[in-house]
């Protein structure tokens, strides 16, 4: 069992949400964060002041999978966010320990 | 019998005669307008300067300076009661009135001013002294203490208000007198407001992180207000026509002229200069417009108001950049370049655009006699506003800090001061 992490631009969320749909994923969850990369902040500018931004608004989706779904669902997150310009993103994989589902207390594949 | 009808009569008529020559007489229309322009300009502070002003400050502060725009409404509406109308309107001598109305004694409700009622013209007065103060709020938004506020505010149109009105408007106040011209308070609410508000950022030092220290939270917020503000303008400059008539549909229309150009002027400064149109840019030169015609509103014609809305958004623009950017002073909401330099503009450019060559409704003199005068009434506003608002903002400061720590700077007026959040989403 694996979870994906995904860092990605806010408008490319429902395009994510509907690909990673298609390839079975049935379930995920979505945060509003903020932070910044390569892309680092942008300024603004209000009667001539200068405000620097420096964390920019990034929707985070966290998916957990069974192994053998993970490479798909990477491949479809990078398709479906990826506009080519700096500050798309980025994707962590990590191990799950445990998954257990709530209302039935199953555990592991049986509760993904 | 003739001569019992001629010792009868004839001292009656004789007795009579001053009364019928000089019968005053309100005028329904006139006193509907009155009225109406009263609740406008009413409107522009409550709640249209409060929005603009909230909107432009950080969402931890967004109660504050509607609690301040609020309490300052209803704090000068006594003081107005209590004193203030007699210390503008009531006799007194050529600086300053004095107590012979306090407590608004003899406005009945038949009382005359002009071709209105007196209950009238007391009220739209006071929509006039409220929204002077209520301007300043913008220039220590966000870190005025608000104890502090109100006891600055108190003592402020006791000191500066009231007796400015009285030189400026009131029937022996040596600037009256002088024949100098503030139609609708460009001297009177827009100089004084202007350089309250230099002096008071000043005197309580820039935010924290200036000239970094928080972008406007809610521009929409601050669009409505602002469009309030142009609409409510039409009662602040026409209604000072104190009638309805001619006057009055000519300062509606430099009014709205003024700005739509003083927008549009401000608007492509800013893609001049910084590449890109803004809204705040565009509505900040709106607002520039309607203070810089505000004196001349009443004297200057169609081709004054473009002039003017012209200047005034080429004119407080350069100002803005200048206090911010190289003065380094933290007026938070630009109140002394928009309002300040607005009237000040306002108050010189009129004595140009009032001749009748330049379409204006005449000038007693020459433009240069005009001007001589309006410089001298515009001197004498800005020093003893300056003068006064330092000391009492002084005073103030001693009896009750002007200014928050600096940890409850960063956590927010809203929370701090008034125990409250404004936006629990």
């Amino acid at each position: 069992m694996k979870l994906i992490t995904a860092v990605i631009k806010p408008f490319r969320l429902d395009d994510v949400r509907n690909a990673l749909s298609e390839v079975g994923v049935q379930g995920m969850t979505v945060t509003e964060v903020k932070g910044f990369g390569r892309q680092k902040g942008h300024t603004e500018l209000y009667r001539g002041a200068e405000y620097v931004v420096d964390f920019l608004p990034k929707v985070k989706v966290e998916v957990a999978l069974t192994d053998d779904l993970v490479d798909r669902a990477v491949e479809t997150i990078i398709e479906a966010a990826k506009t080519g310009k700096v500050g798309d993103g980025k994707i962590f994989v990590t191990e799950l320990g445990q998954v257990h589902r709530i209302r039935t207390g199953e555990t592991g594949d049986e509760a993904l | 019998m003739n001569a019992l009808l001629k010792r009868l009569i004839l001292p009656i008529i004789f007795l009579t005669w001053p009364a019928i020559g000089w019968s005053q007489t309100i005028d329904t229309g006139d006193t509907a307008w009155i009225l109406t322009s009263t609740a406008l300009v009413l409107f522009m502070t409550l709640p249209g300067l409060a929005l603009f002003y909230a909107g432009l400050v950080g969402s931890r502060n967004v109660l504050s300076v509607v609690m301040q725009c609020f309490s300052i409404a209803c704090l000068v509406s006594v003081i107005w009661v209590v004193c203030g109308y007699s210390l503008s309107f009531g006799g007194g001598n050529a600086y300053v009135g004095d107590f012979s109305i306090a407590w608004l004694s003899g406005v009945e409700a038949d009382s005359v001013s002009g071709t209105i009622p007196e209950s009238v013209f007391v009220m739209f007065q006071l929509t006039f002294a409220i929204i002077t103060p209520a301007l300043f709020v913008g220039a220590f938004a966000e870190r005025m203490r608000f104890s502090a506020l109100l006891l600055f505010t108190a003592a402020w149109v006791l000191v500066v208000y009231f007796p400015i009105v009285h030189w400026v408007w009131a029937e022996g106040g040596w600037l009256f007198e002088m024949g100098f011209r503030d139609f609708a308070g460009g001297a009177v609410v827009h100089v004084t407001a202007g350089v309250a508000a230099l002096i008071a950022a000043i005197m309580m030092g820039n935010r924290k992180g200036f000239p970094n220290s928080g972008a406007p939270h809610n521009l929409p917020m601050t669009v409505t207000g602002a469009c309030m503000l142009w609409v409510g303008w039409f009662g602040f400059n026409a209604g000072s026509a104190l009638g309805s008539n001619g006057g009055a549909g000519m300062a509606m229309l430099v009014t709205h002229i003024s700005a739509a150009v003083a927008s549009l002027s401000w608007m492509t400064c800013e893609w001049v200069k910084y590449g890109k149109p803004s809204v705040l840019g565009i509505v900040t030169g709106m607002v520039a417009g309607l203070a810089t015609i505000t004196p001349a509103s009443g004297f200057v014609g169609p081709i004054g108001g473009l002039f003017i809305g012209l200047s005034a958004g080429v004119g407080c623009f350069i100002a803005t950049q200048f206090i911010k950017q190289k003065l380094k002073i933290d007026d938070s909401l630009d109140v002394f370049p928009v309002h300040g330099v607005g009237g000040m503009i306002g108050l010189l450019l009129l004595a140009v655009f009032s001749a009748e060559r330049f379409d204006g409704l005449g000038l007693d003199g020459t433009i240069l006699d005009q001007l001589g005068i309006q410089i001298t009434g515009l001197l004498a506003t800005i020093v003893w506003t300056a003068v006064a608002s330092f000391v009492l903002l002084k005073v103030v400061n001693a009896i009750s800090p002007l200014r928050v720590s600096s940890d409850e700077e960063t956590e927010g007026l809203d929370l701090v001061l008034h125990e409250e959040k404004g936006y629990n989403l």
